[in-house]
């Protein structure tokens, strides 16, 4: 048998030139996650995608953790019709890691039609994951059709109200929040009155020097407000996480990597495990980013400019704030 | 959805038409029939098209989600006049407007996306 040459395509359906491993390999940006660090109380994000490149040194700190977002199971048009199969590289990433990750939270749009059967795709891919506990808040594709019943059956158990929680971990205080719920028309992500009340309330008694990471699906900052990218009432959230020196904010929704620093709170936005959305504004909408194969590489390399300069951290907090 | 929308409007036509019967209203319930018709709305690129649509009184509005994302059709009203099931692409529901007014509507799921129906 002649031996398979390196780059030869064994399984090329549509004559583009692509077969189903390259088209994941092209998709680099698809398996990807952020490995976060905590270290010094001060939380580093890493996308998964670069991970080889970044020293052992920086992946050591007294907490470690793995953030996945959008997974959107069920999907299945062109801009990525194996959003199993891209899940799965996410969670290759994660398992390669030379330093395993304690937890992972999986920020929303778990599934794209909230179908059971989705669901359960997602939780038998996670379980292959060398981390075992897997925190989630839900995206608004979680929670269709019956208000979140069900995303609170499989995922909500110890949560309050609509499903927002904390936790603590090595001194870390994890805030998971809930913004696509009772959505007004015309506004943006909500977290409503009674989930502000909890968050008072829960964060009260901290100490200032508490590191603090929220995590919720809809930004808590304005990405883009014209296309819902922001929520309502996330300015009284952050008013009461002013008196910590390190806060750290979570998100997904919009399936692009950003950062933002504000005073004593760094924002991260995830990337999706399943597809990519355009930059704010560089499209009529924000659906998917379609990419025939013959443009695959283009859009790729365009994703690719978002990520931060020095070491590909997403965004490293000023020290002096530890 | 949208067919049973359809089919609870024709069935209460039908209801209608046969209390009807023999009072003198028969005839008015089938002229108003005659006049209802069907109108489109389109969601392409998270928008609603048009966004303000027009129809006499009776008309059957459906909607038609071209997207790759799910969209829904809610009104804003409470209690909600109408409410969709989520629409996956090229999914559809229909609503009957049987009263005048003007409904405003949207989609629960990308709230930014607002329509409104004017029933005259």
């Amino acid at each position: 048998m002649s031996e398979k040459k390196k780059d030869e395509l064994l399984h090329d359906h549509n004559r583009d030139g692509i077969d189903r491993r390259g088209f994941l390999k092209c998709m680099a940006w698809a398996g990807t996650g952020a490995f976060c660090v905590m270290k010094g109380g001060v939380l580093n994000s890493y996308s998964l995608s670069r991970i080889s490149e970044i020293g052992t040194s920086d992946m050591t700190g007294e907490l470690s953790f793995v953030q996945i977002s959008d997974s959107h199971m069920g999907f299945n048009k062109p801009a990525n019709p194996d959003v199993a199969g891209s899940l799965k590289v996410a969670v290759d990433k994660i398992n390669a890691l030379s330093r395993a990750p304690e937890f992972m939270l999986h920020t929303g749009d778990i599934s794209h039609l909230s179908k059971p059967e989705e669901f359960d795709t997602v939780d038998q891919i996670l379980k292959s994951a060398t981390p075992k506990d897997v925190f989630y808040v839900p995206g608004e594709h979680d929670v269709l059709n019956d208000d979140g019943k069900q995303f609170l059956e499989r995922y909500g158990k110890g949560s309050k109200g609509g499903g927002w929680y904390s936790f603590d971990k090595r001194g870390v205080h994890f805030i998971g929040l809930v913004n696509v719920m009772n959505l007004k028309a015309g506004g943006l992500g909500t977290l409503g009155h009674e989930q502000l009340e909890w968050m008072e309330d829960d964060v009260k008694h901290l100490k200032k020097s508490t590191p603090i990471v929220v995590f919720a699906h809809i930004p808590l900052w304005s990405v883009y407000p014209e296309w819902g990218w922001g929520t309502e009432d996330s300015a009284q959230a952050l008013a009461y996480l002013k008196k910590f020196g390190s806060v750290t904010v979570l998100n997904g929704h919009i399936h692009q990597t950003m950062q933002k620093v504000e005073g004593n709170v760094t924002f991260h936005t995830a990337a999706s495990t399943a597809f990519p959305q355009p930059q704010p504004g560089k499209a009529d909408s924000p659906g998917p980013m379609k990419v025939p194969a013959e443009q695959l590489r283009s859009v790729l390399g365009i994703t690719d400019v978002n990520y931060v300069q020095g070491q590909h951290a997403l965004a490293v907090v000023d020290s002096s704030l530890a | 959805m949208g067919r049973c929308a359809s089919i609870a409007s024709l069935a209460a036509a039908l209801v209608l038409g046969t209390l009807g019967f023999g009072t003198g209203q028969k005839s008015y319930v089938a002229s108003a029939q005659e006049k209802a018709s069907t109108m489109e709305v389109k969601i392409d690129n998270f928008s609603f098209g048009p966004v303000t649509l027009t129809v006499p009184v009776g008309t059957t509005v459906t909607w038609t989600n071209r997207d790759d994302i799910p969209h829904t059709v809610v009104s804003t009203d409470d209690p909600k006049t109408f409410k969709s099931k989520v629409l996956d692409t090229d999914e559809k529901f229909s609503f009957t407007f049987s009263k005048a007014g003007t409904y405003q509507y949207f989609c629960s799921i990308h709230p930014k996306m607002t329509g409104k129906v004017i029933v005259q």
